[in-house]
């Protein structure tokens, strides 16, 4: 707990979030991209749409690890980092899914191609939806937190396996499938990773920013109610 | 805060810009050499900034609310 005050009231890393995006958008436009047929220069998109799920999934894992440690202790300020990571994480994966839905309309021809990753996709954030409806369908605080929390616990693992296991089983279009991406160095063009790198960072950082906020503000309420 | 400056600034510095190669590829070659692409590129760092300075003053508001339950 006391490492939470420090990391939420400390403001360095909230103006680094900041900068890390906005080097993101200065060089994810300027600098120099590969020339490659259909993607033209779309390619930067990769700057934007990915570090959308990279903060999804962080804050879903944040949310993962709060469920655990609200299982195992019971102290309901755990129950609460849950639910907003939860929260956040489910934004960012709604943008995801839309940029990446603008994104496959003008390179793969439509919106929805029925793409591995697609799917997946969307049936991880609805398991997650399904998170919040179970949640809000409980009145006992106790009752809510520890149903929802087990719920949780299995969601994550379920979420992994729909986006890292089965597009890797088959085809996709998604780049980094049907293979073991992480050996692979083909996947991404070196030179985009400078900025690659620090969009991802960047973002997540600006998910966790967002959570915190609501975190306190769910603990104000509380403190009021 | 220095840290910060310094930080940003090698990042800045670390990237270097290489310079386009003709490919039969269509990249938007004419959109950068008219210069028009750094108009597009300030208005979304001046959203992202507002944005950034907004989640700033809500983070503010909430210290002051805070500190007023104590």
């Amino acid at each position: 707990m006391l490492t939470n005050l420090i990391i939420m009231n400390k403001s360095w890393w909230k103006i680094l979030a900041v900068l890390l995006v906005l080097f993101s958008i200065i060089g994810g436009f300027l600098f120099h991209v590969p020339a490659k047929p259909i993607l033209n220069e779309s390619i930067r998109n990769i700057h934007f749409h990915v570090p959308m799920w990279f903060a999804m999934i962080i804050m879903l894992a944040v949310s993962f690890v709060y469920s655990i440690k609200y299982l195992n202790k019971g102290h309901e300020n755990d129950d609460l980092m849950a639910v907003e990571s939860a929260n956040v994480g489910i934004i960012f994966g709604i943008l995801g899914l839309v940029t990446g839905m603008v994104w496959a309309n003008f390179t793969w021809g439509e919106p929805w191609s029925n793409d591995p990753k697609q799917n997946s996709a969307a049936i991880a954030l609805l398991i997650y939806m399904a998170y919040l409806v179970l949640r809000n369908s409980m009145e006992e605080e106790q009752k809510r937190g520890k149903i929802s929390s087990v719920y949780n616990v299995f969601a994550f693992p379920i979420m992994v396996v729909l986006l890292f296991v089965l597009p890797r089983m088959t085809d996709s279009l998604h780049p980094g499938n049907g293979g073991n991406p992480g050996f692979n160095t083909k996947d991404m063009a070196p030179e985009l990773r400078p900025v690659f790198y620090p969009a991802c960072l960047g973002w997540i950082l600006i998910a966790t920013w967002i959570t915190t906020l609501r975190f306190r503000m769910r603990k104000q309420e509380n403190l009021l109610s | 805060m220095k840290k910060f400056l310094l930080l940003a600034i090698l990042l800045f510095v670390s990237v270097s810009i290489f310079a386009q190669e003709s490919t039969g590829v269509d990249m938007a070659t004419e959109l950068r050499s008219s210069g028009k692409i750094y108009v597009v590129v300030a208005v979304l760092a001046v959203i992202f900034l507002g944005l950034a300075f907004y989640l700033f003053s809500i983070d503010n508001r909430l210290k002051k609310i805070e500190k007023l339950q104590k």
